[in-house]
């Protein structure tokens, strides 16, 4: 089963005591070529896991970095195939889980099943969908579950009690807590909310806990880290990305990012 | 059968729905609610009454197009929302949604705008009740539709330009959404058409079914056989057939074909895309076997989306209403031949709906034919004449 990659890494984590580092990057990036290199040089650098991102036309929880390195993985040709295939080689060289990141059309044009069967065949441990609620996951999350995959369930600081508890009830195999309001890029000051909303979701459940967006520095990172088992980083690193002259660059730029993240957590 | 209102997930059928991020979620349910609490409220049926009536100028009237009738060889009834304030049927939905932002306390709105007539309607209806109003407009678009640029700036509203994608419609939705999810505590997003997550379809086809309760009203027993409405988000359309669905009249929504259905270049989703995800809902849209959407083209910036209405994916799937489509250069015929017989310049979007029923004239022989005249066409002078030269 291959949600076990990622269950057993934040059980090690737990036991340790310390915080997983899950990188975000758009799979494709810095170019097709180098893709897979890219995440080889994160799990170098001390990541945990991967998110791994397939893009979509329309990312409407993205700020504008994430849709800019997504627009180019588009314009290079990368879709959902090779995506899947992307973080299939990741996988099989790094040994570490990785989740798919997308957006409902994409799963619901390949079919669910179909999606999550393609997704197992590449070992990819689990699926975040960002426009997808609890109220429209269940034919989703059957799907991914019975492909032995681990579904991802949102959490806002704007979440109700009430919604919250419904949430849990779905057993995610994580939480993703959102750590700001507001869509996917760097924020100048931390939100003070992500320490509300962890403190919220553990006296529910120890179903793990990943909070992600608007972590955009290492101090950031440092200020959550304890309460939660782990934190994405996205924006942060995609920058480095568009920022670079050449693909070495970019792989040895993001990298140089990971390491500081992992430095603080 | 039409529905009343979607199911408890938002569902006509099995299209719309709530597609929207975590962070968004709380507020859909309280708009659900606040609109549900509003709607049979007699305190804000009457202030919203009182504003379309006074301040819009409702109801508009039903002009028998006579000029036009004897050219074509039927009868034309003209629905003149063109004559509604600020001249588009737009400002229905915007004085509704805006009223009820003022009522849920929330001091901002934010807008998306195609052709600008949403943006110029709710920058207006802010202006009224004193709320806070920023429009996201895509580049292109910005371009296109200028005049309505500086209306929504004279009204205190800010224009932020969309640089995504191909600087249209579909992005400026983007953008409004990603707004929303940074400022959704404070803020209330008055989408501009029967898009988006369940409730705004629902909500937005209440607020604009007075185009066709008032049809009806005016009519008495004299009924068209054909009902007529162009079709972008599908908002002035299923605000025209919502009240006539069931009763026997052929409904007909004019999409637009572009360059032509056959270049690949349009914004037929309900005629030529295929159910699919996009902005919340679940509707026909154009996008390749991946599920990426592809760009809608037309001349006319309201048309220029890659989506529809969940509404009208149900209404097309169970034969309520059928959908054509009209090219660029046909709608630009259209526009002139409702100038020369009737002195009315019509808007890009609804001239497709006028050039559709010249073009059917054949199978129009002898019917009475009601088309919903959306809008004037002040905003596309400059863009006709560049289309002209
Ligand atoms: C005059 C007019 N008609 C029609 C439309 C298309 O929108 P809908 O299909 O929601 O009526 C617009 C949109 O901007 C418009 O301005």
């Amino acid at each position: 089963m291959s949600a076990e990659r990622l269950t057993s890494m934040f059980a090690a984590r737990r036991a340790g005591n310390s915080t997983a580092l899950l990188p975000f990057m758009t799979a494709g990036l810095p170019d097709p070529g180098h893709a897979v290199e890219m995440f080889e040089a994160m799990a170098g650098a001390g990541a945990d896991g991967f998110e791994v991102g397939i893009p979509y036309s329309d990312p409407l929880m993205d700020g504008p970095i994430i849709q800019e390195g997504g627009a180019r993985a588009l314009a290079t040709g990368v879709g959902l195939e090779e995506g899947l295939e992307i973080a299939g080689r990741v996988v099989a060289r790094t040994g570490l889980p990785a989740l798919v990141m997308t957006y409902a059309n994409v799963v619901v044009q390949a079919g669910p099943d179909e999606f999550a069967r393609r997704a197992a065949d590449h070992g990819v441990s689990g699926v975040i969908v960002a426009d997808l609620p609890l109220e429209e996951a269940g034919p989703i999350q059957e799907a991914v579950e019975r492909a032995g995959l681990g579904m991802v369930l949102f959490a806002a600081p704007t979440t109700t009690e009430a919604r919250l508890r419904r949430i849990v009830d779905a057993e995610p195999v994580f939480i993703y807590g959102v750590a700001d309001l507001g869509v996917t890029g760097e924020r100048k000051v931390a939100s003070s909310r992500a320490g509300e909303l962890a403190g919220r979701i553990r006296a529910l459940t120890d179903i793990p806990l990943v909070l992600g967006v608007g972590i955009s520095t290492p101090e950031q990172a440092a200020a959550v880290a304890a309460s939660a088992d782990g934190v994405i980083v996205g924006s942060a690193l995609v920058r480095r990305v568009l920022e670079a002259r050449t693909p070495a660059d970019a792989i040895s730029s993001v990298a140089t990012g990971v390491r500081e993240f992992r430095a603080a957590l | 059968m039409k529905l009343e209102r979607p199911d408890s997930r938002g569902r006509f059928g099995e299209f719309g729905g709530r597609f929207a991020p975590e962070t968004l979620m709380p507020a859909l349910e309280e708009l659900e609610h606040a609109f549900e609490a509003a709607w049979v409220d007699p305190g804000f049926r009457a202030e919203l009454d009182r504003l379309l009536k006074d301040f819009v100028g409702r109801p508009t009237p039903i002009f028998e197009a006579e000029r036009l009738s004897a050219q074509l060889g039927f009868r034309v009834l003209l629905k003149r929302e063109d004559l509604a304030h600020t001249g588009a049927h737009k400002i229905n939905n915007a004085i509704g949604q805006v009223l009820l932002a003022r009522r849920m306390g929330k001091p901002r709105v934010i807008a998306e705008t195609g052709a600008g007539q949403h943006g110029v309607a709710t920058a207006t209806a802010a202006a009224l009740l004193g709320l806070e109003c920023e429009v996201f407009m895509g580049e292109k678009d910005i371009e296109r539709q200028s005049l309505n640029v500086y209306r929504m700036q004279m009204l205190g509203t800010r224009v932020i330009p969309v640089t995504s994608g191909a600087g249209t419609l579909k992005d400026a939705v983007n953008e409004a959404m990603r707004d929303w999810v940074g400022t959704v505590e404070t803020t209330h997003y008055v989408i501009g058409s029967v898009v988006g997550p369940h409730p705004f379809p629902w909500m937005v086809r209440e607020f604009q079914r007075v185009i066709g309760d008032e049809s009806l009203e005016q009519l008495g027993e004299d009924l068209p056989d054909v009902v007529v409405a162009c079709v972008g988000g599908g908002s002035n359309a299923i605000g025209i057939f919502y009240p006539f669905a069931g009763l026997g009249i052929d409904l007909v929504g004019v999409e637009a074909a572009g360059e032509g259905i056959e270049t690949g270049r349009h914004g037929a989703s309900l005629g030529e895309g295929s159910p699919g995800i996009l902005h919340g809902t679940r509707t026909y849209l154009l996008q390749n076997a991946d599920g990426q959407v592809q760009e809608a083209h037309s001349i006319s910036a309201g048309l220029d989306y890659p989506g529809v209405g969940p509404e009208h994916a149900y209404f097309q799937d169970l034969g309520l209403a059928r959908y054509v489509s009209i090219t660029d250069d046909e709608s630009l015929e259209g526009v002139s031949l409702l100038a020369r017989t009737e002195g009315i310049i019509p808007a890009l979007e609804s001239a497709h709906a006028i050039s559709w029923i010249a073009k059917a004239a054949g199978e129009l022989q002898g019917k009475t034919v009601l088309v919903n005249l959306s809008g004037r066409g002040d905003k596309d002078v400059q863009q006709i004449a560049e289309a002209r030269s």
